[in-house]
This record gives C-alpha cells, structure tokens and sequence, in this order.
C-alpha cells in the first residue's frame, strides 16, 4: 500500500489568509454603512473604482512576475487594500484620484517591495499621502453631511461629479460644499484647527453647525461604525488588541492632557477620538500585520507612538489629520522596535 | 520552597504562555477498554527502541525464545535491552524499517511466534521496600524501561540520577489530540501506576509527588485520585487543556511555575518527569518481574472501525494493529506513529511497535486535511501567539528561509520545542515546523564541521611546528658548508648586493622592505647576468644531497610527479631557507630583517618548493582541494602548479592567521622564478575559491597559467603584496579567517586579468597599471567611507594589488629599474593602506 508522507503537524486551524482578510473587509461594513448615510452613496462608487484597480493592478504585476494570478489575488489583501482607501479619501473625489492612489499603493508600495509580506509600508496610506501631498484640493474637499447641503445631490449627480467634476446642473465640488448657510464646509477637524488659529475658542467653534455637542456631525457616527467593526476583529481574534488599544490610549491622554492645559483651545479627549480617521486607523490601519511591529510589547509602543503622532500633528502640524503620516512614520521605526521588543524565550533570564 | 509547596498543595496551577486548542478527537477511542489482539504472524522487534546505544544482542538466528527472554543485553552508554515479546523462533535477525521519520533500517530481531506464549522465569519482588537503591535501578535497567511518553529516554538513568530531586512530576497530561493510551491505563491500571510512582519515590525521594492531568480525562482524574488517596506525598493536579501542555518543559512550568533554564535538564532544577506508561512498566518489572514487551497503543482515525487503544506487544507490526482494529484506507492515505501534531508519517506499515509508539493514527482527508500551498507570510504572528516557548517563529522562518544562522542562534532556535502549534495556526499554512528542522539539522552540521576542522588546523599545527624544526636542524647543517665558500665567490655575490643596494638606496633608503626585494632582485640579476655560475651551481648540489630525503617525502606526499629532481633539491634548500626566515620574523617581529637573510639565500626554484611544506599544511587543512592542484597540473610550466599548490597554502595559511607566515611568503616571493611567482598568485586565487566553490572561476585561472615571463612578473608583484596585506590583515582584524579569504579572491581576480594584457603589448600594460592604480585609489576612498572593517581590508587588498602591478612591464624593460620601481610602488601601497587604516 502507498502510502502519503507528510511533515507534522497534520492538522490545521484552517485559519486561511483569503479568510482573514474578508472578515477585515466584512468589519468595515458598519464604518461605511455610516459613511453613506452621512456623506451619500458616491463612497460607493469610489469602492467600485478601487476594486477594479487593485485587482488589474496586481493582477498585471503577477503576470510581470509570472506568478499565478488568481491563488495570490483571491488572498484578498489587494482588495482590502483597495477598501482601506476609498474610505480613506473625499467621496466626490474625481474618479482618477482612486484610481492613483490604488496603481500606487499595488504596484509601487505593495508589488515592487516584494508583494503581500514583505512592503515596509502599509500600502492603503503611503497611497494616501501621496495623493495628500500631490492633490491637496482634491483630498481635502470633503462635504459636509448631507443634511447641511444648500442642495442635497442624486446618486447620478455624484457619479457626474466624480467622472465629470461638475453634476448635470454645472455644479463643482467646492459649490457643492456650500452649506445651507452659505458658508463653505471643511471637515470638524479642520474647521477646529482653522478657528483655533484665528483666535477662536473650541466652544466658539463647535457651536457651528458642523458639529453637535461632542463632535462633527456625521463623523462620530463614521467613527463608532468602525469602532463597532473593529470590536468584531478582536473578538474574532482577527487582530490583537495591543495597536487599538496603546493607540486610543495614547491618543485619549496626549488630548486630555492637551486639554486640561489649554481647555480654549483644545478640543478635547472625545473629539480626537471620534474624529477623522481616527478609529479606521486604530482597527483597520495600525494593525495592518505586515508593516505593524510583531511582538506583543512591540505592537504596545508602536500604537502608543503612533496616538502620540497623531495628536501632535493634529494639534500642531500642517494637517488636519495625521492617521496616514504617523503610520508611515512607525511602519519605518519597525524592525528597530521589534529588534529590542523580543519576548523572555522559555529558560532565559531564569537562574 | 515549602511555600511554593504549599501553594501546589493547594492545588495552585501556572499558566504557560501561547498554545492552542485543536480538536481533542478523543472520545472515539475511549468507548472500549484496551483490547487485547491475537498473537501476529511475525514480530520486528528493533535493537534500539530509546535513546542511546543498542544493546548487544545475545541470541541467534534459529534460536527458540520464550516471552520476556532478553535479546540484547545493555553494554553501556546508556543501552538498554529489548526482550522476546513471546516465544517463538527467532526467524532472522537483520535491519528491517524503523519506527522513525526517516524508516532508516535499524537491525532488528524477527520472531515467529509458537503460539504457546510461554514466559521465561520470571523474578517478582514481593518487598520492593527491602530492595537497595542499586538492585532497584537495575531491575529498571534490565528489564529495558524507556520513556514511553515520546522520547525513549532509558529511565534507569534517570532514576539513578545524582541530583537532589524535589518534585517527581509524573505526566498523564495527553496534551495530543486523539491519543488516549494514558487515559485509558490510567483508568484501568491506577493502582499499578502509583505502585510504579512509589517506586520511584523511594529511589528519588521526593518532596512532592505531583500527577498532572489535563481536565479533559475527568474519568483518569477519578481513578488516580482514588489510587493515591493513601499517599499524602502524591498529588493529583488537574490542568487545563491546551496544547502542548504535556511538554515536558510545559508541564513542569505548569505544575511548579519554574522554568527549566535553557540548556539544562529538569534535574538541574530539582525536577523528575516521567510518563505514566513508564511507571506502570516499573511497576511490572518491579512486581511482577516482567521486562516491557507490551504497551497501550491507541489505534484511531476515521479510516479505523473499531477505534480504540489495544495491548500491542513491542514488534507488532503496525499492518497488524490496523487488519486487527478494521482499516478502510482512502487514497493517499497517511498513517501517522504518534498523535497529529507531533507524529511522523509511516512509509509503510511494516514496521514494529517500539517502545514509543502510543498511537496508530490513519486519519481520512476530512478530519486531517492535507496541507495547502504555502502562501506569503503576512507576519501576523499568530505564531508567536501560538508558541508555547515564547520564541518568535516568524522571524525565525525568515532567517531559516535566508540561512541566518546566526540569527537563528540569536533568537534560540534550539528553544524550539517542535510541538507544531505555530505551523497549526498559519494562515499561510507555512510549513514553520520543516523550516526549523531543517536549520536545525543544518547548523548541527555546520558545528560538526567546525569541529573538524579545527581538528585538522590542531594537526597542521603539529605538523607544521615538526617540520619547521626538522628543517632548521638542516639549514644550521647546511650553514656550515658555505662557510668553506672560496672568497673570490662570496666577494661577487657580495659586489653585487652592494650594487643594487647602492642603486636603491638612492631611491628609497629608508624603506627596509623595498632594501631586502631589491638585495634579492640583485641575486636575481647576478644570477643571470653571470654565465659562469658553476660555483653557485656546484653549492646547489651540495645542498640538495642534503635535503634529497627530505625533499623525497615532501613530494611523494604532495603527489607532484611533474617537479623534476633538480627543482625539488633546491626547493628544499629554499624551504630550509624560508623556515629560518621565519623564525626570524618570529623572533624580532621585525619582518625586515627575516627577508634581509632569507632573500639572498633562496634561489629562484627555492621559492616553488619552499612551500611545499605549506602546500601540504593546506591539503591537510582541505582534501578537497586536491582536484583544484590537479587541475592546475597540466599548465605548460609543472613548477608553476607545484607553486600553484603552495600558493594556495599559504592562502589559506594567511586565514589561519600566521601573520609571521605570510612575511615569509613575502619574501620568498620576490625571489622567486617569476612563472612559478604567477602560477602562485593564481594558485592563492584557487584557493580562495576552492572555499567560495566557483568552479568557472578556477578554469579561467588555469587558462591564464601559461602566460609568458612578463605577466609572471607581474603576479609576482601582486602575490608579493597580498602576501603583506594579509599579514596586515590579521594585524588588523579580529576575525580574520573569513575576512582574509574574502580579500584574496578580490585581490586575485584584478590583477589576474591585466596579466594577459601586459604580455601583448607593453604599453597596454602600463595602461593597465594606470587602471589599476586608479581603482586603488578608489578603494581607498570607498575604504575611507566604509565602517565595517571587513570592507576596509578587502579594499585595501585591492590598493595593495594594482600598485604591484603597474610595475610589470618596466621590470621587463630593465631590471634594475624594476626594482627600484617596485619597491616605490610597495611603499605606495604600504603608505596608501596605512592611511586607509588611519582613516577607518
């Protein structure tokens, strides 16, 4: 009888790579479903768009290699990728902003390095700096939620704005950004850094109509859909709790602290935490397994670095949000981390 | 202590980190009791059944046994003795497969069974108490008791172990999946098992006794609790099911919440760990007198009808255990020996039960999938999550992936325990598990070695240091005999030094290198220049029949037919030569003053031969080389490959760190014949590969030995500096094998390349020079910029090489120019490294 050779273990979890990364996906359901309602269906439309350009994109690059395309592209981490950032970017965004942002982030960050495992940087948000700094206008041209439009717009008027610049009435973004009181809308994070820096307080600002009690309107929302998905990740043991936890931490005092001691100006510990993108970044970014630290302390300083980050450039830089540049910024101080980050082996360190 | 104690007394367990919890699988196999089979056609019962030696056998093929006859008899290092399961006949005794990974054959004996199954004598103790320590361990030892949980570690020697043992950790845990052969002796033998335990504590004498049983054998639980209730100094500790938490080291930091420090035994720490299947043996062997022919094997998986653990006598064949149990194999089917995260797969089913195997496990493709493609490593550390030993196994993959073996040292590869759980919970379904073993494997092959070679280098030394003697002893001969030298002849070879001393002093007078090349350029030329050189010749004889002997033995070793008698003669008295130069340098470290005397002395074959003795030094260091000297062989000049082999001694000389060694080679080769000068370089270069194993590299080499006497010249002068550099080298360097090694292939393959150039055309050459000199003057730059001093050496090898070189075609032209020529061009180099040294 023959029989089959085969190394141990014989048995796995059949935990599998296509898997993991699908459920991420999945976890980033409620975060959008909150999106759409806030900031219309055109989310959707730049969804489509990644996820036609990551899948050419590295489809294109697999044959350039001569690997095989579908096993490697059904893993699932191009089209996460591809998620990751049509939601990171304006909803009205032009259609070739996407798509950029996805060629870049596949075949440059992603496909150049190596491939899934071996890029430095998380691919979703070196794409996203680079369309930062190279499109300012068009990354920063977020609406205002729907119920503040001077003219709420249809799903076609989006789909016209995106591939045209202009809805079928000739309106632009930014005169669609143009809100019931006629005055141009930016983000809650922007609009606080702005007033700040024209002398206003936080409580002056925040009385706009951008913002409720506690945060912008519509973004706190946003936020707890991700939060909510990413509390799935961790109870299914998608991701470890150490990033999302030392990040919110982080970020939670550096802005208590910031607020205790300058209360006019600082916007205070839950407006951080529930604006921009800062639980996207907390569950979905910062624990991207391939460019986070991989040691459990690691992954606690790395976090906690990246909260640290984030808050000065909030409160001090020249961006309103600063998910995507702290995450580059600790995806380089990695392997210095995970060098002196090395857990105690068994029978070391004891007598 | 008594606190740690009293916390275990309370029944407090630790926590180990990671693990995992795949399917238990254990239920199907605990409907039934153990079952006894009906005696099988044929036992293969292996010589060695644990670790360490094989007993040695005292039966004979023909020979009827009876049940628990012994077949072997242990002859120490650790050997234990098998015995006759049952009577029978022992049909043949040769290497049949063995119960490993690799079924290498391992010499066993085959019985065919009488059917009668009729015991031998048996010798039960009725008191065991009344028994010494000794008899004891012996009755353990004879009766051939090895560590049934996995190991097959003999158990006599740890029962007679010398250390003070506060715990006896006896471990029931099962952490496996599907196995249940310790659940079910527990359920069904707690008694003998804590007669077994007892046993062991009046050998040991413990403190504690502490049973450790995962919570998922409530019914083992039950019976041992029940079993030990009579024993105060034995407790029965549940805990909690998580694999692999009957590791060994596991489970002692389960039960103690100490750590057995890496690289000790748990002895070292005052703890004993034994399988419950090894004390229930201790038990018969003690009690009943019966040596371990039999153990409980769980035959299990979903291609078994009837699942469950059987009494398998050692030897049975594993065929039989699955026609006795129902088996309905599917295609590719695996039969793994052991449970599914640690076992191996069979190669076939016709090999014996050993001492170990607890489980016969033939499972189909749906409760066992076969395992994936491996995919791209995401580094989400689910692995390090996973492992129970607190390793990285991620980084660990990466480095046995790229052989970063001493990253792999770094990040405790040899803490890896093997228990599969990293590999279990991959989402790439890596293979980790593999990837280890194999580095594993491969590192444990690299120390040995090392080992050898540094062997081989002890030898060489020995030998080196005997010959250097033997060869002084002749030299101090062979002084004596110039002294009767009429004066008119030593007045001429007097002039002419005083010649060319005078010519290069006004050049460089300061330089006590560049003095002692061009005092042996004057032998060079006084040789030549002279037409009568009778007289020189007539000393030459004199001096070979001195070393005839010598020089005989030297190249019967060597094999070098191709060295006609003459050369070898003057070899020898070249070596004598550069032996005492040596020792010169030894003595005053002033390498100066060693080639001053050594230099005019030597002849121009000398030199060829002079490292003869370095030639072989190298062979003993490498056998393998051989082929490369004999490859060299059939270039036009045979001194040159006889110089070829020397040369690549003293290559390998230089990484041995010799520093004095390579002065001598410094000398000797500006002295010497200026083809033999190139074969050398070439040679050195050859050796460098040898090393690197660049086959193609060596023919191009070989294809550049014939070359005429102008490249020779020029080899000369390259060999001639690297010999410097790679004394400067190990002055320099703190690990100076590799480095050196490294440095001379670069070294050689520059100048080696210009060689064909210089011979064409002489302007070309000087060109080439030009070149050459450029690139040193950028290595000296790139050295200036570069920390790492592996770097630096190598680029100033190459500085020191392209100097040399620009020399060649002048020496041609003029020889006196030549000299002095060279000797500005090595002060050059010299100056130029050293200031790649101060800089670095």
């Amino acid at each position: 009888m023959k029989l089959t050779m085969a190394s141990s273990p014989h048995n796995h979890s059949h935990k599998s790579l296509s898997r993991l990364m699908m459920t991420v996906i999945a976890a980033c359901i409620p975060g959008l479903i909150a999106q759409v309602f806030f900031f219309g269906s055109a989310v959707l439309i730049q969804l489509v768009l990644a996820l036609i350009t990551v899948s050419a994109c590295e489809a294109a690059v697999l044959l350039l290699r001569k690997r095989k395309v579908w096993p490697t592209l059904s893993d699932g981490s191009a089209w996460l990728t591809g998620v990751l950032l049509a939601l990171s970017i304006p909803p009205l965004a032009p259609w070739w902003i996407i798509v950029i942002g996805c060629m870049f982030a596949i075949i440059i960050v992603k496909q150049l390095y190596g491939g899934l495992g071996f890029n430095l940087f998380n691919p979703a948000m070196a794409a996203y700096v680079l369309l930062l700094v190279s499109f300012p206008v068009q990354m920063t041209s977020w609406l205002p939620v729907s119920d503040l439009l001077a003219s709420p717009i249809s799903f076609s008027q989006q789909l016209s704005v995106i591939f045209n610049g202009f809805t079928s009435a000739g309106f632009s973004v930014d005169q669609l950004r143009v809100a019931i009181d006629g005055t141009t809308m930016a983000t809650p994070l922007d609009t606080v850094k702005t007033d700040v820096a024209h002398h206003l307080t936080v409580a002056e600002s925040m009385s706009k109509p951008l913002f409720n009690d506690w945060f912008g309107l519509g973004w706190g929302w946003v936020n707890l859909g991700f939060l909510i998905g990413g509390l799935y990740l961790l109870k299914a043991k998608i991701i470890n709790w150490h990033i999302p936890v030392s990040f919110l931490a982080s970020l939670a005092v550096c802005s208590g602290i910031g607020y205790i001691a300058a209360p006019g100006t600082e916007p205070g510990v839950v407006f951080h935490l529930f604006s921009g993108a800062t639980m996207l970044g907390a569950f979905f970014i910062a624990t991207d397994p391939v460019s986070a630290s991989t040691t459990n302390r690691g992954r606690l300083i790395y976090g906690a670095l990246i909260g640290l980050l984030v808050y000065l450039i909030r409160t001090f830089g020249g961006y309103p949000d600063a998910m995507a540049f702290s995450v580059l910024l600790l995806n380089m101080a990695v392997p210095l981390i995970d060098y002196y980050t090395q857990p105690r082996t068994y029978g070391h360190g004891v007598k | 202590m008594e606190k740690l104690i009293d916390q275990i007394k309370q029944g407090k367990v630790w926590s180990i980190p990671g693990g995992i919890h795949p399917p238990g699988q254990k239920l199907q196999s605990t409907t039934q009791a153990i079952a006894r089979l009906p005696l099988p056609d044929k036992l293969v019962v292996s010589l060695k059944q644990h670790i360490g030696a094989n007993g040695k056998l005292i039966v004979e093929k023909g020979q009827q046994v009876l049940k628990g006859q012994a077949l072997t008899k242990p002859s120490g290092n650790w050997s234990v003795p098998v015995h006759a399961p049952t009577s029978g006949l022992i049909s043949d005794i040769c290497p049949m497969p063995s119960a490993h990974p690799s079924a290498l054959p391992e010499l066993s004996v085959i019985i065919e069974p009488d059917g009668k199954d009729n015991w031998c004598e048996l010798n039960p103790v009725p008191d065991a108490k009344a028994l010494s320590h000794d008899e004891l361990v012996d009755i353990i030892h004879q009766s051939g008791i090895a560590g049934m949980g996995g190991a097959g570690f003999p158990t006599y020697v740890k029962a007679d172990t010398r250390k003070a043992i506060e715990f006896l950790i006896v471990n029931a845990v099962e952490c496996e999946p599907y196995i249940t052969a310790d659940d079910m002796l527990m359920r069904e033998h707690a008694d003998g098992i804590i007669a077994g335990i007892e046993l062991m504590q009046q050998l040991l004498s413990p403190q504690l006794t502490i049973i450790g049983i995962e919570d998922n054998k409530p019914d083992a639980i039950a019976a041992m609790k029940q079993a030990a209730q009579h024993n105060d100094s034995i407790i029965v500790q549940t805990v909690p099911t998580v694999y692999p938490s009957g590791g060994e080291k596991q489970l002692i930091k389960l039960l103690t919440g100490k750590e057995v420090p890496s690289g000790s035994i748990p002895a070292d720490i005052g703890m004993l760990v034994q399988n419950v299947g090894t004390l229930f043996a201790v038990n018969q062997a003690v009690h009943e007198g019966k040596p371990l022919i039999e153990r409980v094997v769980t035959v299990t998986g979903n291609t078994i009808h009837k699942q469950g653990n059987v009494w398998a006598l050692l030897g049975t064949e594993i065929k039989h255990l699955l026609d006795c149990q129902g088996f309905s194999p599917v295609p590719q089917q695996r039969v793994v020996m052991g449970g599914p995260m640690m076992g191996f797969t069979l190669p076939t089913v016709r090999i014996g039960v050993v001492k170990t195997t607890n489980c016969i496990l033939a499972p189909d493709h749906h409760e066992l999938a076969e395992p994936g493609d491996e995919k791209a490593c995401i580094r989400c550390s689910a692995c390090a999550d996973a492992c129970p030993a607190s390793l990285l196994p991620q980084q660990l993959q990466w480095f046995a992936k790229s052989k970063e073996y001493d990253k792999l040292n770094e990040h405790n590869l040899f803490d890896c325990i093997e228990c599969g759980a990293c590999a279990y919970v991959c989402p790439s379904e890596i293979p980790l598990v593999q990837y280890y073993r194999v580095a594993k494997a491969e590192i444990k092959e690299q120390q040995a070695e090392q080992i050898k070679a540094e062997r081989a280098k002890e030898r060489f030394e020995a030998r080196k240091e005997r010959l250097e003697r033997e060869q002084e002893e002749r030299q101090n001969r062979h002084k004596r005999k110039p002294a009767a030298k009429s004066d008119g002849e030593k007045q001429k070879v007097a002039d002419a030094l005083a010649r060319v001393k005078s010519k290069s002093d006004d050049k460089d007078s300061k330089s006590a290198v560049a003095a002692a090349i061009a005092r042996a350029k004057a032998k060079k030329q006084g040789a030549e220049i002279e037409p009568d050189n009778s007289e020189v010749a007539k000393e030459r004889a004199a001096r070979k029949e001195q070393a005839r002997k010598y020089k005989e033995q030297k190249a019967l070793e060597q094999g070098e037919e191709g060295v006609d008698k003459d050369d070898k003669k003057s070899a020898v008295a070249a070596a004598i030569a550069r032996a005492k130069a040596k020792k010169a340098a030894q003595a005053t470290e002033e390498n100066a003053s060693a080639e001053t005397e050594a230099a005019p002395k030597d002849d121009k074959k000398a030199a060829v031969a002079a490292a003869i003795a370095r030639a072989k030094a190298k062979k003993a260091a490498q056998a393998a080389e051989h082929q490369t000297e004999a490859d060299s062989a059939p270039v036009d000049d045979k001194k040159a490959a006889v110089a070829a082999a020397i040369a690549r001694a003293k290559a390998k000389k230089a990484a041995q760190a010799a520093e004095n060694q390579t002065e001598a080679e410094a000398e000797s080769a500006p002295v010497d014949d200026k083809k033999a000068a190139v074969a050398a370089a070439i040679a050195r270069a050859k050796a460098k590969k040898a090393a690197q194993a660049a086959e193609n590299q060596t023919e191009a080499e070989e294809d550049s030995a014939p070359v005429d006497d102008k490249k020779a010249a020029v080899a000369a002068a390259i060999a001639r500096a690297k010999a410097k550099k790679a004394a400067k080298e190990q002055t320099q360097s703190d690990d100076s094998s590799q480095q050196t090694n490294d440095s001379s292939t670069e070294a050689d393959a520059q100048p080696q390349s210009d060689a064909p150039e210089s011979s064409e055309d002489k302007k070309k050459a000087a060109v080439a020079a030009a070149i050459a000199r450029a690139k040193a003057k950028k290595a000296a730059k790139e050295q200036a910029q570069s920390d790492d001093s592996s770097e630096q050496i190598n680029d100033s090898n190459d500085e020191a090489d392209a100097k040399p070189q620009s020399d060649a075609p002048e020496s041609s032209e003029d020889k006196k120019k030549a000299a002095v020529a060279r000797a500005i061009a090595r002060a050059k180099a010299k100056k130029l490294q050293q200031e790649g040294n101060d800089k670095s």
